[in-house]
């Protein structure tokens, strides 16, 4: 194998500033889908472990579907086929006058996928919490909301830390799929820098230890919050 | 424009079962290298060398931090450098899944091994099997049934992942659909017909995963 390594051509502009635009559009794409991912996935996950029989299966269904479609596909559903089947006004303002359009179809998109992966963790951790707690909690007069809200809410949350910083760092991953509908994100930023610098190899290197650095930096710091939020003796596995 | 109705989609069909042909291939081919190499990661994770188990979870830690589309794009410039003539997006993606699944499955073997309690190791021994026996006629079988159903979902997962190979231009499912949907102008019935797909495809197993464990569980 026969490479000219040119380690320079990162920090030469106009690549320079592309990276760093790509690592933004990374980091804007997954916090603004996050946001939606968390509180949706919230209600879903909440919706899920209620009484009424017709809330728990029209969450359910919506989780089966964002679920078992993939997440490409999801992409062109959301950008391309959505405003051709919306009324004329409103595909005309998706395609043509929406800002960012690309961006926020990405964030759409990611933000209700992993919402639904959310929702699983947001029931499992409401299950994880013995019923006893809710039947004291509703047998000394709090309404059910007020049971999520005091009772089994602020417990099932810290239970489910860990598995929400694996959803966080997913959608961190998942954000390159942007892409694949012309977001310039880090990923496809590599792509294009690679094709015209003519050197792969640095630009591909960088973006791993670009990526690799934020995963390492979420979950150190992640790692400090689990530790300070456990429930003292209600912490069934440790995680390795 | 032309109409998406019956007539036009058996005409098709043959375009789109090529096109889940190269899915099915890149799928089984995936999870027959990636489960290999995802044992002998998850052996040696368990491995008593310090180093070795060190060098193991360095590259499951590694593989997991990165996107699944950086890896294929990495392999799509990286093994024509390396074997010196283009080998196309298929060798290139496969290259990357295989590599990238090994580190998922090699972290469900070892669980699954770990979920065997240790008594059970001890037990084994102290009936006078060696070590080897223990691990093949106790550890293992058990180990195994625990983590059937998380294998069996993770290759659903890799199943719906290797739509990525859209990016390279590999000719799956998805890409074709793309194509023909281009060219016919039908992308909007393509892009659903490709969704409905996956989704009965992926449902209709999950299920069975989630029966066979309530079957299968120990």
């Amino acid at each position: 194998m026969h490479y000219n390594w040119h380690w320079a051509v990162i920090v030469t502009e106009p690549y320079l500033g592309w990276i760093l635009a790509g690592l933004e559009w990374t980091v804007l794409v997954a916090a603004a889908a996050w946001v939606i991912a968390f509180s949706l996935g919230s209600v879903i996950g909440i919706a899920r472990t209620v009484k009424s029989r017709g809330m728990r299966i029209v969450a359910g269904s919506f989780v089966e579907l964002f679920r078992n479609v993939p997440l490409i596909v999801q992409m062109f559903l959301w950008y391309f086929v959505l405003p051709e089947v919306v009324p004329r006004t409103m595909g005309i303002w998706l395609k043509r006058d929406l800002p960012h359009a690309e961006f926020w179809t990405a964030v759409v998109c990611l933000g209700i996928y992993t919402a639904c992966r959310v929702a699983e963790q947001v029931r499992s951790g409401i299950g994880a919490i013995g019923r006893g707690q809710s039947y004291a909690g509703l047998a000394t007069g709090l309404t059910p909301v007020q049971v999520y809200r005091h009772v089994l809410l602020p417990v099932a949350y810290r239970i489910i830390v860990p598995a929400l910083t694996t959803e966080f760092l997913s959608i961190f991953k998942n954000s390159s799929l942007a892409l694949t509908i012309g977001v310039l994100e880090l990923t496809g930023t590599t792509r294009k820098i690679s094709e015209l610098s003519a050197q792969p190899m640095e630009m591909f290197l960088t973006a791993t230890a670009l990526y690799g650095a934020v995963t390492l930096g979420v979950t150190a710091l992640m790692r400090v919050v689990e530790a300070r939020g456990r429930v003292p003796g209600l912490i069934v596995a440790e995680t390795q | 424009m032309t109409r998406f109705t019956l007539a036009y989609i058996e005409k098709i069909l043959p375009l789109l079962w090529d096109g889940m042909q190269v899915t099915l291939l890149l799928t089984a081919l995936s999870l027959v290298g990636g489960g290999t190499l995802g044992t002998v990661l998850a052996v040696l994770r368990l491995s008593r060398s310090k180093p070795v188990a060190l060098f193991a979870a360095a590259y499951v830690n590694l593989f997991r931090s990165l996107p699944l589309i950086l890896l294929i794009f990495w392999f799509y410039f990286l093994v024509p450098l390396i074997v010196g003539h283009p080998v196309g997006g298929f060798y290139s993606a496969l290259t990357g899944f295989i590599l990238f699944e090994a580190a998922y499955f090699c972290e469900i073997i070892r669980s699954g091994i770990q979920s065997v309690r240790r008594g059970q190791i001890l037990a084994g021994l102290a009936t006078g099997l060696t070590y080897r026996q223990t691990m093949r006629a106790i550890v293992l079988p058990q180990a195994l049934r625990n983590m059937l159903p998380v294998l069996l979902t993770e290759s659903i997962n890799l199943f719906k992942s290797t739509a990525l190979v859209y990016v390279v231009g590999v000719r799956d499912f998805l890409t074709t659909a793309g194509m023909v949907g281009t060219r016919d102008n039908t992308f909007v019935g393509m892009y659903v017909l490709v969704a409905l797909v996956y989704f009965v495809l992926c449902l209709g197993a999950s299920l069975s995963v989630g029966r066979l464990q309530r079957r299968y569980a120990l």
